[in-house]
């Protein structure tokens, strides 16, 4: 039941949020907020209560699941459950959630209400996507993220929001369909198989498979993913959607959206589909490698504040998918230790962004220089967050990727000396970065107000989350150890059959 | 007193996050008294440790202490951990005590800088990164003190951030660099894949049981490391970002760029000892690449301008002395000349300092003269401390290092009669170059007035490493004089003695006798061209060939400007031609695409009746053809 709170409460402080600004302009911001915490809260009690069960067990079912009949003559069941992964995935969407309604706060000024709504229901749609265990609501989930995405970007975003907006649709749209068709062909080949219809992924599971359908549905989930991660070729809707997008716009996708698609290559297409995806692995890593190099090479070269930024997560997500596929335990951890750890440092880089737009109202690198001299504190900030990209140790992105990369040396050498290239490119980035904006002289006199109050409180937790994450991130490598156990299992089960 | 081991990384790291959140409300007074009286514990603190440590030595001669588990995965468990043995043990020490007394300089020498409280954050950051990395008894560990130290490097040569040029050649430091921190990062890939640890005592154990001599994984990662050494200590072919780190303050570059971060490779090597044991060919590839460097390095001294850029030059040079030793196996010597270097380096760039206040930020060696009398510190400190960098026998801690790497780079079974000479020439070089700067700064004509003299917390810090640029030496009396090798003897509970070869020919007295001429020889050679007959130099520069050494030797042989036209500059252009991402322009495209095909259809649909009849004629007639004949 706890799940359907999750969700609950978002969609319905949504509405209220909605419907209040009819009274007040803040009433939105503050239940938006309310709703953000209060799911923040909960996650975080789920996490310690059953943080000790999960160290305990190897390896877990669900924490907790609700499981309803929803349309009974197809077989779809509205199905929510909770593992570690999820669990951890739920944290960092509600915590990002409260950072880009704080960092809102004054940013967005029209139409206050229906902006939290959509706020909220992307969340929404992000919760149920880390938690939908039907396929049919899962695609629902899918959907519901994008369609607020679409009017957060299109309504309250920079100068070319119309070009980005429709580019983020389209892409999304598009590459959903895929994923639908593959959907509903997996469906229809489990009911070739064992007569049932069914949506549920751990009936789904296993389905057997020619291994020419198996390659195709697995591509039309991969395309799907691919596109939200993003890989590079079909990256390029990302830094016009990063860049146009209102700050909160930019900290949910990089922090979250991104992330559903890497959420969906562990949950799905692997597990679903292991031989056509340990096929495809070689394939998947090398466009990992190429994303990682190339990603951080156009970062190199951008002189717009946010899209630099916005292209480092072509590059960093790149070690997701490299992590993904090379599937070793160390690997696995890698990625998603990177997912977290990237959700912070960039989010907090956009936050950063956004502070300086609504102060100087550009973006442009070149406008900058120098801005170290009249704001130390957002510089030395951005400095700290810079350090995190470029995967300084002793921050959580350099757990991360070191992870992934010891894994993938045990699949491919050639592969783990690129990628180690990627992180010499991302010096390059990070350290451009903070040349351009703080460093240097302060050649266009820029008398600013330096970190407020409001702006101290939402960074101060994403240096801390950062640091832990970096120091100490044994409680997420527990907590996800016993969800990657059994993912790993699911993928085991086939290879051994067909041995025999 | 071993279980406060944490807290000698974890003081400075408090005071670093004390200054860097309050730091910019407090007075200067206060700033100095947090930032210097970290360094000061941390020194009382080694210097308790170590008491301890020397009375009631520890079961098998090293003292581990576990924090807290940092990662833990699939049989990959690095710790948050100290390991002290006599190695790490003498590197704490002389890195908090140097620190300590450079901490104290600063004080005064940064004291009308607007960065005061900044500048101390980043020194105290900078003093715990180096700690960890010395005591690190992981590579992961080590690795994290690296990169932290790479990290303050380059925030403090970009100190005076708006200056542009010094933001460069801080990001030129931290990329170079991090070049040879990639090679580092593999090779502990390479380590955890085949050996299944990173913990550094088991790991050596590890190594030595399962890899022979020779084998292609001991020389592969040691490679690796190696390249991680090279580019930390600024050796060939990395050497590039040293000279231009002097943009920083001038105590920046006596800590970290002379007496402590850059000699962090030669720490790795000497921790990593049995893996380069294990790997003769990259064993002997270390003292290649330290006589190379030794001798490229002198050459480039010998013209520089820039009073720091000559000390930089010095220091690669020495560094480079360091790898010599330790590709011959002569682990202790090279940890000896590490510690009497960052005693005579840091005294010679505080002098350095002196002279620049002085001068009000003048760097010109050319435009300065005749110092002598107004900046006696400095000019006492240059002498002891160059005296000491050249290997003045018998009197500085300099000459017993050296000699004692000379000697067993002849001695050792890896070393070899090149290599020896390599050396030697090398100390007539670095004698040359260091009384030209000496001459050329303190002697002959007054070129400048002195507007500033230096208080007392300048004088102390050069009086007392003075001091211990000639005593320090004593630590280790070679055979000749009475044979107390007590440091030597202390090292060898952690590095192993030199494995020494049958020769014949010289001596151990003879190669410092030979090694006193050099320097001598050294002496006269700068003595006349730079004292006596200054004409003689521009002569000898005037000369074509002259003119063309000092072109090369000015430039750095080059090297810089090779690295800008193959690397930096492509990538930078193909980063700017490629802004707009070419993969967009097929998405562009098709949408360009579906665009015309909307236009092109659009202007079929206009209203005219002519036009609808003859597409419904054509349509038909394509149909009946379509139906008749397919």
């Amino acid at each position: 039941m706890i799940l359907i709170w999750l969700v609950g409460i978002l969609l319905a402080a949504g509405l209220a949020a909605w419907v209040s600004a009819r009274w007040s302009a803040q009433a939105p911001r503050w239940i938006a907020l309310g709703a953000t915490a209060a799911d923040f809260v909960i996650g975080l009690v789920l996490w310690l209560r059953h943080y000790e069960q999960l160290s305990l067990l190897p390896q877990n079912k669900w924490l907790a699941q609700v499981d309803w009949n929803w349309i009974a003559r197809f077989g779809v069941h509205f199905h929510l459950a909770m593992d570690g992964l999820s669990l951890l995935l739920l944290l960092l969407t509600f915590f990002l959630g409260m950072v880009s309604v704080l960092v809102s706060w004054t940013e967005i000024q029209t139409r206050p209400g229906f902006f939290h709504l959509n706020l909220l229901w992307v969340l929404a749609g992000i919760a149920g996507v880390f938690l939908a265990l039907d396929l049919f609501l899962f695609y629902f989930a899918w959907e519901l993220m994008l369609v607020p995405m679409y009017f957060l970007i299109a309504l309250w975003g920079h100068e070319r929001r119309q070009y980005a907006s429709v580019k983020f649709f389209l892409f999304t749209q598009l590459s959903g369909l895929l994923m639908l068709i593959a959907i509903l062909a997996l469906y229809f080949a489990h009911h070739a198989a064992t007569g049932v219809y069914s949506f549920e992924y751990e009936q789904l599971l296993g389905t057997p498979l020619s291994s020419a359908a198996a390659w195709w549905m697995m591509l039309g989930f991969f395309v799907a993913f691919a596109v939200k991660l993003p890989v590079v070729p079909v990256h390029t809707w990302l830094p016009d959607a990063h860049t146009e997008a209102p700050s909160a716009g930019s900290v949910v996708l990089a922090g979250l959206l991104l992330k559903t698609g890497a959420y969906g290559m562990l949950r799905f297409v692997v597990p679903l589909f292991p031989g056509a995806a340990h096929q495809f692995a070689p394939i998947a890593m090398i466009l990992a490698v190429i994303g990682i190099l190339y990603g951080g090479l156009l970062a190199f070269g951008q002189s717009d504040f946010k899209r630099l930024v916005a292209y480092t997560s072509v590059s960093h997500l790149g070690f997701v998918l490299l992590g993904i596929f090379a599937w070793n335990e160390l690997a696995l951890q890698g990625a998603l230790v990177t997912m977290l750890a990237h959700g912070i440092s960039t989010g907090a880089l956009f936050v950063i962004a956004g502070m300086l737009q609504e102060r100087m109202h550009t973006r442009e690198l070149d406008r900058m220089s120098g801005l170290w001299s009249t704001i130390p504190r957002i510089s030395g900030t951005a400095l700290f967050f810079a350090l995190g990209s470029l995967g300084l140790p002793g921050l959580g992105d350099f757990v991360g990727e070191f992870l992934v990369l010891l894994g993938t040396y045990r699949v491919s050498v050639v592969l783990t000396v690129l990628a180690a290239i990627g992180v010499l490119v991302a010096t390059f980035y990070a350290l451009r970065l903070v040349q351009r904006a703080y460093h240097g002289p302060n050649l266009h006199d820029w008398q600013l107000p330096d970190l407020g109050n409001r702006e101290a409180f939402i960074l101060a937790p994403m240096i801390i989350v950062l640091l832990w994450l970096g120091l100490y991130p044994s409680p997420v490598l527990n907590t996800f150890k016993p969800a990657m156990n059994s993912l790993r299992q699911y993928v085991s089960r086939p290879v051994a059959a067909s041995r025999r | 007193m071993l279980g406060l081991l944490w807290l000698v990384p974890i003081v400075p790291f408090a005071s670093f996050i004390c200054l860097a959140i309050l730091g910019a409300r407090m007075s200067r007074k206060t700033v100095a008294a947090i930032g210097v009286g970290a360094i000061a514990v941390c020194t009382a603190l080694s210097i308790l440790i170590t008491a301890s440590f020397l009375t009631s030595p520890p079961a098998g001669g090293s003292y581990t202490q576990v924090l807290w588990q940092w990662i833990g995965v699939a049989g990959f468990h690095p710790q948050i951990a100290f390991y002290l043995d006599a190695l790490s043990l003498i590197m704490m020490l002389v890195v908090s005590f140097v620190s300590f007394v450079i901490h104290l300089y600063s004080a005064e020498f940064m004291l009308d800088d607007e960065g005061y409280s900044r500048f101390f954050a980043y020194m105290n950051l900078f003093v715990a990164s180096m700690i960890t990395l010395v005591l690190a008894n992981n590579l992961l560990l080590l690795y994290l003190g690296w990169e932290g130290v790479g990290l303050c490097s380059y925030l403090l040569i970009g100190f005076w951030y708006q200056d542009s040029a010094n933001g460069v050649a801080a990001q030129k430091a931290f990329i170079v660099t991090r070049v040879g921190d990639t090679a580092f990062a593999i090779g502990l890939f390479l380590l955890f894949a085949h050996l299944g640890t990173l913990d550094i005592q088991e790991l050596m154990h590890r190594a030595a049981q399962q890899w022979p001599v020779g084998s292609a994984y001991a020389i592969a990662a040691s490679a690796l490391l190696l390249g991680g050494a090279v580019g930390k200590s600024a050796q060939l072919p990395l050497q590039t970002w040293l000279p231009d780190a002097m943009a920083g303050p001038t105590p920046t570059s006596a800590l970290i760029h002379a007496a402590t971060m850059v000699t962090a490779g030669v720490y790795l090597i000497a921790r990593t000892h049995v893996l380069f044991s294990l790997a003769p060919a990259t064993q002997f590839a270390v003292a290649v690449i330290g006589a190379a460097t030794l001798l490229v390095a002198g050459c480039s001294a010998l013209v520089q301008s820039d009073i720091k850029r000559v000390l930089a030059y010095s220091t690669i040079s020495q560094i480079g002395y360091m790898f010599l030793a330790l590709g011959v196996g002569a682990w202790s010597a090279a940890i000896f000349h590490l510690m009497t270097h960052a005693f005579f380096k840091a005294l010679l760039f505080l002098a350095a300092g002196v002279v620049i206040q002085a001068l009000h930020h003048e760097h010109n060696l050319l435009k300065m003269g005749g110092l002598r009398k107004d900046l006696p510190y400095a000019f006492w400190g240059f002498v002891i401390g160059g005296s000491a960098l050249a290997g003045l026998p018998l009197i500085t801690a300099g000459s017993y290092s050296k000699d004692l790497i000379l000697w067993q780079t002849w001695s050792s079974a890896q070393g070899s009669t090149a290599l020896w000479i390599a050396g030697m020439v090398g100390v007539l070089l670095t004698s040359i170059y260091i009384y030209r700067l000496i001459f050329l700064v303190f002697y002959g004509a007054k070129k400048m007035e002195v507007r500033h003299r230096p208080g007392w917390q300048m004088k102390v810090p050069v009086v007392v490493l003075s001091v211990l640029s000639i005593v320090g030496g004593f630590v280790n009396i070679p055979a000749a004089l009475g044979n107390v090798p007590a440091f030597t003897n202390m090292l060898h509970s952690a590095l192993p003695e030199v494995v020494e070869r049958h020769t014949t020919g010289i001596n151990e007295v003879l190669s410092e006798g030979i090694a006193a001429v050099a320097f001598v020889l050294g002496l006269c050679v700068a003595f006349l061209v730079f004292m006596r007959r200054r004409s003689l130099a521009e002569k000898m520069a005037s000369t074509s060939i002259g003119q063309a050494l000092h072109q090369l030797w000015f430039s750095d042989w080059g090297m810089d400007w090779l690295y800008d036209r193959a690397f930096f500059r492509p990538v930078v252009w193909v980063a700017r031609v490629n802004k707009g991402d070419f993969i967009d322009a097929f998405y562009s495209g098709l949408a360009h695409l579906s665009e015309f095909g909307w236009r092109a259809l659009r202007t079929t649909e206009n209203g005219r009746v002519r036009w609808y009849a003859a597409g419904i004629t054509a349509g038909t007639v394509i149909f009946v053809a379509i139906v008749l004949w397919l």
